[in-house]
């Protein structure tokens, strides 16, 4: 079925490392960071929501705590921002833990319903705290920098994100590969019969949950310290949704799929910008007549009319 | 006390009233398709918004209440041939961004007919409030209250005595045999979603007075119908009534008693604690998973 995982993960670097050489300025650098940080937040929702068939309508939630724990811890308490973006990386892993039990004994819409209730309460308490987080205005968040050393410029992060996606993509494969992605894939199969050969699935519906949770929260921060501010917005149900899309167009359950829904939605906005007040409008006609002619997503689409798997 | 109280339970209520209706809408388009549809709250800022339209552009009030809910059930109707039907048996994921695709293009083209501006539509009868044991009581709940009952009345009534209510009923309990005993199901779809979008419109439009409305109110409405149907028991008509008259109440409570920054968050948690420890709702039916 598959001939070899490894040779996309080869063109992934390949273009990942001549991008930067043939972008013609600054602003299609900007824009090339900000598809590959979505597209690491992506990998790991559709382990989540692909692999294992478990939706999230909240994971911008997860987003908010790197991202705001980034900007609190380093501003409030002169925590050094890489203990920061580790601190939000556990908060939102030991959230995610405390939560996945009871929610995942849901399914479907309930499911749907109890990690969306989850995102907007995160949301809002970001809104509300203002002494802390700056409310709906935001806040600034500090430069990430170790030992002297600090990073800036679009060069350098381009670097740091692309070597990030790299990894990600690399993990990701070999993850599914492994006894725990076998694991997941049988769990979205069934869980009845996943259970009957012995998987414990709610110990891989919470080790998943937590993974993609952590993954969210470390990129949250990431963002954070590449725009250099944050607002309530990055944690809002619309991005939760935006994620969610991202992963559905592209493919449920595709390493790569994950890659080509993050690049075209966050270039879209982008697109759309000609379209002066009707962009609203013309991104919802997308996101309908993508799901309506290509339910499921576009390189599954792709690869089983070019007779391969994805 | 007392006064504070009953002021709380009257806003709660007023406001629940809208969400009953709402999650009605939701239990609907739940049962004819088991497609959740994330469209639902803009078919609650349509009613309140078009009703300001029409009435503006010099209409009687309640014919333009009338067109206020017509068109949104046309707009349901479109929908639904649209961008349901085509997909059937979709994964919930997919259906889910159908429906949030919907709802963006109708929040969209709200913006841009109508401005990103609010609006207010005039009390149905008057702003003379009326005291009750210290507490003031818009007369414009009365109404909300009272056609929502008529509303609901009129569901139930056409439910279990017209054969187009036990079609929709029997379609809901389960579409093959349905079909096979001769109902038109994709008829029962179409009917659910005009149902359900005019149950929507004509919340907003009764909710209008009351709060201002502008293009994008529809979201968290929509979400808190959301979670008034959840919590009744998705699919139960009674239990979405029930729950959404709770979610408003204890919204309104929490929010006097506890803290009002958190009002919209205060659904959400309640929510959460319920399926927590009742993962099917209040009055969800139990199901065996068959393999």
């Amino acid at each position: 079925m598959r001939t070899s995982p490894y040779i996309g993960l080869h063109i992934v670097i390949a273009i990942l490392a001549l991008l930067p050489f043939v972008l013609p300025n600054s602003f299609y650098l900007d824009l090339a960071i900000r598809m590959a940080i979505n597209a690491v937040i992506v990998l790991g929702l559709n382990l989540l929501i692909g692999f294992a068939g478990q939706i999230s309508l909240g994971h911008a939630g997860f987003l908010g705590i790197g991202a705001y724990a980034s900007a609190v811890l380093p501003t409030h308490f002169n925590l050094h921002p890489l203990l920061a973006m580790g601190v939000g990386a556990a908060l939102a892993g030991l959230l995610a833990a405390l939560v996945a039990r009871p929610i995942f004994r849901l399914k479907g819409n309930y499911l749907a319903m109890a990690t969306l209730g989850l995102g907007i309460i995160l949301n809002i308490a970001l809104r509300n705290e203002a002494a802390w987080t700056g409310g709906p205005d935001g806040m600034p968040v500090p430069a990430l920098g170790l030992a002297g050393f600090e990073l800036s410029g679009d060069r350098q992060w381009y670097w740091v994100v692309a070597a990030l996606l790299a990894v990600s993509v690399w993990a990701s494969l070999n993850l599914i590969d492994s006894p725990f992605g076998r694991a997941l894939r049988a769990l979205h199969g069934s869980e009845v019969a996943a259970r009957v050969v012995g998987v414990d699935v709610a110990r891989y519906k919470l080790a998943i949950f937590v993974m993609s949770a952590v993954f969210a929260s470390l990129m949250g921060s990431v963002t954070a310290h590449y725009i250099g501010f944050v607002t309530p917005g990055v944690a809002d149900f619309f991005h939760s949704i935006e994620l969610v899309t991202m992963v559905v167009i592209g493919g449920m359950a595709s390493v790569y799929g994950s890659l080509i829904g993050a690049v075209l939605l966050t270039a879209l906005p982008q697109a759309l910008a000609t379209f002066e007040g009707w962009e609203t409008v013309v991104f919802g006609a997308i996101l309908m007549l993508s799901m309506i002619f290509l339910p499921r997503g576009l390189v599954p689409t792709l690869a089983a009319r070019f007779g391969r798997g994805a | 006390m007392l006064a504070q109280f009953l002021q709380f339970l009257f806003s709660g209520i007023t406001v629940g009233a809208t969400y009953a209706l709402a999650a009605l809408g939701f239990t609907l388009i739940y049962n004819a398709s088991n497609v959740i549809n994330f469209a639902q709250g803009e078919f609650i800022m349509l009613g309140g918004m078009l009703a300001v339209f029409f009435a503006q552009s010099g209409l009687p009030l309640p014919a333009a209440m009338l067109l206020a809910i017509l068109v949104p059930a046309g707009v349901g109707v479109l929908i639904e041939k649209l961008a349901i039907e085509p997909v059937k048996g979709a994964e919930t994921v997919s259906l889910i961004i159908i429906t949030i695709g919907a709802s963006l293009v109708i929040r969209g083209l709200a913006a841009v007919g109508f401005g990103k501006g609010t609006f207010s539509l005039p009390a149905f009868s008057g702003e003379t409030p009326i005291d009750v044991l210290g507490a003031t009581l818009m007369p414009q709940s009365l109404w909300v209250l009272g056609v929502t009952a008529a509303a609901v009345g009129a569901l139930w009534y056409f439910f279990n005595y017209s054969l187009a209510g036990k079609a929709m009923l029997a379609t809901a309990c389960n579409r093959m045999a349905a079909q096979l005993v001769g109902i038109d199901t994709n008829g029962v779809l179409f009917l659910s979603f005009a149902l359900s979008a005019g149950m929507g419109a004509l919340g907003g439009i009764l909710i209008a007075p009351l709060t201002l409305t502008a293009y994008d109110v529809g979201v968290m409405l929509g979400l808190k119908g959301f979670v008034a149907a959840v919590l009744g028991g998705l699919g139960n008509g009674l239990g979405a009534v029930v729950g959404g008259l709770l979610v408003g109440l204890i919204e309104a409570l929490g929010a006097g008693y506890i803290s009002s920054a958190y009002k919209d968050a205060i659904p959400f948690v309640l929510i959460l604690l319920i399926l927590f420890f009742m993962p099917r709702g209040l009055f969800g039916a139990r199901l065996t998973e068959r393999v």
